[in-house]
């Protein structure tokens, strides 16, 4: 147990910066990734000019959410459904052990 | 950690596919192997691909007020190592480029070697490091997952640094004007990833501590005593 309280304690800390740093200061949230692309303009002086561009774009935000929430949600089936495999193989090799412990001791 | 499309310029992106390449074929080849060898494994390497799906999609808020994601890759890198995680990474970039414009197919190759290479060959070094002194598997797990984390967001700004060096002050000028960007912004999310990994691995040995012992993350009396002190 004393691992998932540490665990819940580190993310209710990083939920509680948040949500302080949210209520009291101005900040854009932008994504890291985005931002380096300012600094590349900057470190060129805006002369560099991307080469090649994504073939396709989500037309939305809202289309682009969809599909990352897909990825966690395909994800997380997966993480779920062979943990459960592995929960429900080790029950019934439990079970089969003390099947054979009984007979064994009545034998 | 993701290299916009053609925001490499030449030679640049060609260098980071001839450096990632050979690893990601290493690491097809050693997955194939081992699933040969035990099936078993294979539940187990698609939970490991599949953590790098989830973390890689979160996109947390941080310190800086600016947002980024953990990459997820810690878990892999210690059950398989850097050659097999690279494999998965690239299967979560790939999707990324081709379906949410994150990145993208001409920068893959040095998105592989940050995500996929660097930062789990640091994972998995320092969970070997870390195991040898003696530190307990979950805090070896949370150094090892938080520190491939850091370390790929180091290296995505030295291949931005190499390629767009600072008029003045060259590339360490440029390095540290993306790591500004990077650095602080990742540590709270590297702590995290550690954390949440840490736990992963805490059912993992609860539900298959043999599979762990036979990939030589942990001796078998360790993993007892492990199981012992959670029933």
């Amino acid at each position: 147990m004393r691992l998932e309280i540490a665990v819940l304690g580190i993310v209710a800390l990083f939920a509680i910066l948040f949500i302080y740093q949210s209520t009291t200061g101005e900040h854009e949230w932008a994504g890291a990734d985005d931002q380096s692309e300012g600094v590349i303009d900057e470190l060129t002086d805006g002369a560099y000019e991307p080469w090649s561009s994504p073939i396709w774009e989500p037309p939305s935000g809202e289309v682009e959410s969809l599909l990352f929430a897909l990825q966690a949600a395909l994800g997380s089936l997966a993480i779920g459904y062979f943990l459960g495999y592995y929960q429900g193989r080790m029950r019934k090799e439990g079970e089969q052990k003390e099947g054979k412990g009984e007979a064994g001791s009545d034998a | 950690m993701h290299i916009m499309e053609g925001f490499l310029p030449h030679p640049w992106w060609e260098i980071w596919f001839v450096l990632s390449l050979p690893v990601v074929a290493w690491g097809v080849y050693k997955m194939n192997r081992m699933i040969k060898e035990s099936r078993e494994i294979l539940p187990l390497l698609a939970v490991s691909g599949a953590f790098v799906f989830v973390l890689s999609s979160l996109k947390m808020p941080s310190v800086t007020g600016s947002c980024s994601h953990p990459t997820g890759t810690g878990m892999g890198a210690i059950l398989f190592g850097p050659g097999i995680t690279a494999v998965l990474s690239a299967i979560v970039l790939i999707y990324q480029a081709l379906f949410l414009a994150h990145g993208g197919l001409t920068t893959l190759g040095a998105n592989i070697f940050s995500m996929g290479i660097a930062g789990p060959l640091i994972g998995y070094l320092v969970y070997r490091l870390a195991s040898r002194m003696g530190l307990g598997m979950y805090l070896s797990v949370f150094l090892a997952a938080m520190l491939a984390d850091w370390a790929t967001y180091l290296v995505t700004s030295m291949q931005l640094a190499l390629a767009f060096p600072a008029a003045s002050g060259g590339i360490v000028a440029s390095f540290q004007a993306f790591m500004a960007v990077f650095a602080i912004t990742q540590v709270p999310l590297a702590v995290v990833e550690g954390a949440v990994t840490a736990l992963m691995f805490k059912y993992l040995v609860r539900l298959r501590g043999d599979i762990l012992v036979r990939l030589r993350v942990a001796s078998a009396s360790a993993i007892r005593l492990l199981q012992e002190a959670s029933p």
